[in-house]
């Protein structure tokens, strides 16, 4: 029984000691003589370099100012950084994300920057439109924008030039859920069995693919930004009543049932794998891998697409147009401040150095991002085009009214990602009806909110 | 077993002549190896009390709070635990392992039995016994992340021998039928040399003479075995029963590498759900609360095994 003991301290333990042992590793105090050490946490490794360089450049320009970078990897960055916020030892400034900054918003660990962006005056136009929206709540500005991202396609240029399909047709491609327009009729051709039939051949087999036309993304959360959340938005759906800080999610709109069932009869054609039968691997991988032609990409994804070592050439096209339009997710990133910080005006004046064009210019002309301010994105598009990458499909979107929109940020965020990312694989599996099984789960979001 | 003896702080005295001529320093001396006993334990007891002890009166204390990790907890006595009997997710949760548990410990323990039995009875080979150790040494994520790139529907060499076999693919993590029994195969796989190793250690316990005498009787190797070998090893099965099924519930590396809790909460077992509400969804207090009845289902279950299986008391002696 002793061993039950053990085991039944060690499960409890795994829950409470993870908070209290982290607290131990302590950075130690850091301002000596007047010299100040901040910390700052980033996730993306292909962004670590450029950021570097900001820092080497802003410790230039104040010397009693170290910056001291911190990358850990995506997947445990927001526990590191809800552990370290637990122990009141948190990072001096850190790039957050909309759907999670509402978690740090509402429990007070976010400095308030609106009295110092008044304060120096800090011109919020240059930025690119809608990026600086997100950090705001009820009047406290919670971050400055740091870089943006939208979607859209990435195509394998051999395999559809192969089926006679180039860059001018995928230009213009038009989708409606009932027919699928002429995005429907490209995957169809793009799709190839391993006869060599593609989807439009009457013998095509779709028990045999060897090439699927599109590879749609079913890990997508509750916003579906690689895929159902873009289509669904170009099909008039939106996901809440305001936004930011809606209360109230719209989930059973028909619009997004229909755009659902759309998808899933892609997967009954045989132009998508099966559900149950696909790859857990990344769909980047796959279409690396030759087993696909089409998938909805963003464009923080772009260097692995124009890899020169990839066996595959890859294009961007633009995502196709929908019943009320051509709509790409837009979401960006900020820099914070702790509320905690030791060292508030120092770390406020990295943030705005990295706000600025002296840090976004750098981080533009590396060409890994798209960074917020206007000038940082011109930087980013001409090295691409230097490398001889078109990512227009990706600016474009920005450029045209309404050919963007935002991703939900509301509180419950990270709670409601799995039950809406589960009603939707359930459809997809053909367990439930799209209407039923969206209306269901809309309940339930909705719930959280009373 | 046995800790408690140790704890026992050493009695007064030391030798058979104690009482007749003591010498005069003698309580004193005494009491200085008490201090020293106390002394050496300190490491252990303290361990015991910080790592241990501690946790579990605070993990007890969250499951009564409402607390997100970053404000302070408050108290909302039994609240998380009527949440509980409403939660879906959480009756899934209980489901989807149980049934992970039968299936693993089902598959391992009479793949450990055959091999132990095939260890004892055919070859004594310690390079064999080595081998079969190898998967339990690969760490857990290493063995998710192998398998799931074996098992891959698409690029896996699995199905990659399965279709040039003509049995078609299958998504072995990604179909809500396969995912569960796949995830088992898997632990499956990394467990049982070790589970066969113990069976094995306990084999060993069964006077050889025994099996002698029942082959000059013209037992087989089956009757031997059910006869002999089963119920002499009773203990050592109970044993391994009780920490294969507490190991069992506490699946949770092979899932978070693998399926994630999907397709459709198909492997989204406790103790990812225990993690996801704590540090994904910030609900310390219910995952506490979780993690509360987890430790006494398991209790309740050991307790039930271990009284089933008599598992104090052997028929060796």
């Amino acid at each position: 029984m002793r061993t039950t003991h053990l085991r039944i301290g060690a499960a409890l333990l795994c829950l409470s000691a993870t908070v209290s042992l982290v607290s131990c590793s302590g950075s130690g105090d850091d301002s000596a003589g007047g010299r100040t050490t901040l910390d700052y946490w980033l996730w993306d490794d292909r962004q670590l370099p450029a950021y570097q360089e900001c820092a080497t450049a802003f410790h230039k320009a104040n010397p009693d100012i170290t910056v001291k970078i911190t990358q850990t990897a995506w997947a445990q960055y927001w526990q590191n950084l809800t552990t370290q916020l637990t122990s009141g030892d948190a990072p001096d400034v850190w790039t957050d994300q909309a759907s999670y900054y509402p978690q740090f918003a509402t429990s007070n660990q976010l400095l308030d920057l609106q009295p110092l962006v008044d304060r120096d005056k800090v011109d919020l136009t240059a930025y690119q439109d809608g990026l600086t929206e997100t950090w705001v709540k009820d009047g406290k500005r919670y971050g400055l924008p740091k870089d943006w991202d939208t979607m859209a396609l990435a195509y394998n240029t051999a395999q559809l030039k192969k089926q006679g399909v180039d860059a001018a047709d995928l230009a213009d491609l038009t989708w409606n859920p009932s027919d699928g327009g002429t995005f429907e009729k490209t995957i169809a051709k793009a799709t190839v069995d391993t006869h060599g039939r593609n989807g439009l051949d009457p013998d095509f087999d779709k028990s045999k693919v060897a090439t699927y036309g599109f590879l749609p993304e079913w890990a997508d959360g509750s916003q579906g930004q690689n895929g159902w959340g873009d289509l669904a938005a170009s099909n008039g759906f939106t996901y809440l009543d305001k936004n930011p800080w809606g209360t109230h999610y719209k989930y059973d709109d028909p619009k997004l049932a229909e755009t659902v069932a759309w998808f899933k009869r892609l997967i009954d054609k045989g132009y998508s794998p099966r559900f149950d039968k696909q790859s857990s691997v990344a769909n980047s991988e796959l279409l690396a891998a030759g087993k696909g032609a089409i998938m909805v990409a963003g464009s923080w994804t772009i260097s692995s697409f124009t890899d020169p070592k990839s066996k595959q050439k890859f294009a961007f096209a633009p995502l196709p147009t929908g019943p009320v339009g051509r709509k790409s997710a837009i979401n960006g990133l900020s820099d914070a401040i702790y509320a905690g910080t030791k060292h508030q005006e120092q770390a406020w004046k990295w943030v705005k150095f990295l706000a600025s064009p002296e840090c976004q210019d750098r981080v533009g002309e590396r060409a890994v991002v798209f960074p917020a301010l206007k000038s940082g994105t011109e930087k980013a598009l001409a090295a691409h085009k230097a490398q001889g990458h078109d990512v227009s499909a990706f600016t474009d979107s920005t450029t045209t009214e309404g050919g963007t929109f935002q991703l939900p940020v509301t509180e419950h965020g990270t709670e409601i990602n799995p039950m809406v990312q589960d009603a939707i694989q359930s459809v997809i599996l053909g367990q439930a009806k799209p209407q039923a099984a969206l209306k269901a789960v809309n309940d339930k979001v909705n719930g959280l909110f009373k | 077993m046995g800790a408690e003896t140790a704890v026992a702080p050493p009695q007064k005295g030391t030798g058979p002549d104690q009482g007749a001529a003591r010498p005069p320093g003698g309580s004193r001396r005494a009491r200085d190896d008490r201090r020293a006993a106390w002394l050496f334990l300190a490491p252990a007891l303290i361990g015991f009390a910080l790592f241990y002890a501690y946790p579990t009166v605070r993990g007890f204390y969250y499951s009564l709070t409402d607390y997100n990790l970053l404000s302070d907890p408050v108290f909302t006595g039994v609240d998380n635990y009527r949440d509980l009997i409403g939660d879906e997710q959480f009756f899934n949760a209980l489901k989807v392992t149980g049934y992970y548990v039968v299936l693993n410990i089902g598959s391992q323990t009479v793949l450990g039995l055959l091999l132990a039995t095939l260890m004892h009875r055919l070859t004594r080979s310690v390079a064999l016994r080595a081998m079969l150790l190898v998967p339990w040494l690969v760490p857990n994520v290493t063995v998710g992340l192998l398998w799931m790139w074996l098992l891959d529907a698409n690029l896996g060499f699995v199905n990659h021998v399965l279709d040039a076999l003509g049995f078609g693919t299958t998504g072995f993590f990604t179909s809500p039928t396969w995912a569960m029994p796949t995830v088992a195969a898997v632990n499956t796989w990394a467990y049982t040399g070790y589970t066969a190793l113990l069976l094995y250690a306990g084999m060993l316990q069964i006077p050889h003479h025994l099996y002698e005498s029942a082959s000059l009787d013209g037992a087989g190797e089956w009757r031997m075995f059910t006869r002999i070998t089963l119920p002499l090893l009773r203990p050592v099965l109970a044993l391994v029963l009780v920490v294969s099924l507490i190991g069992s519930f506490q699946i949770f590396d092979t899932i978070a590498v693998t399926t994630k809790g999907g397709p459709v909460s198909a492997t989204r077992v406790i103790y990812f759900y225990i993690y996801e509400q704590a540090f994904t969804n910030f609900h310390m207090g219910y995952a506490s609360a979780v993690a509360v009845v987890l430790a006494v289902v398991l209790g309740a279950l050991t307790a039930v095994q271990m009284r089933l299986l008599r598992a104090s008391r052997s028929d060796l002696a």
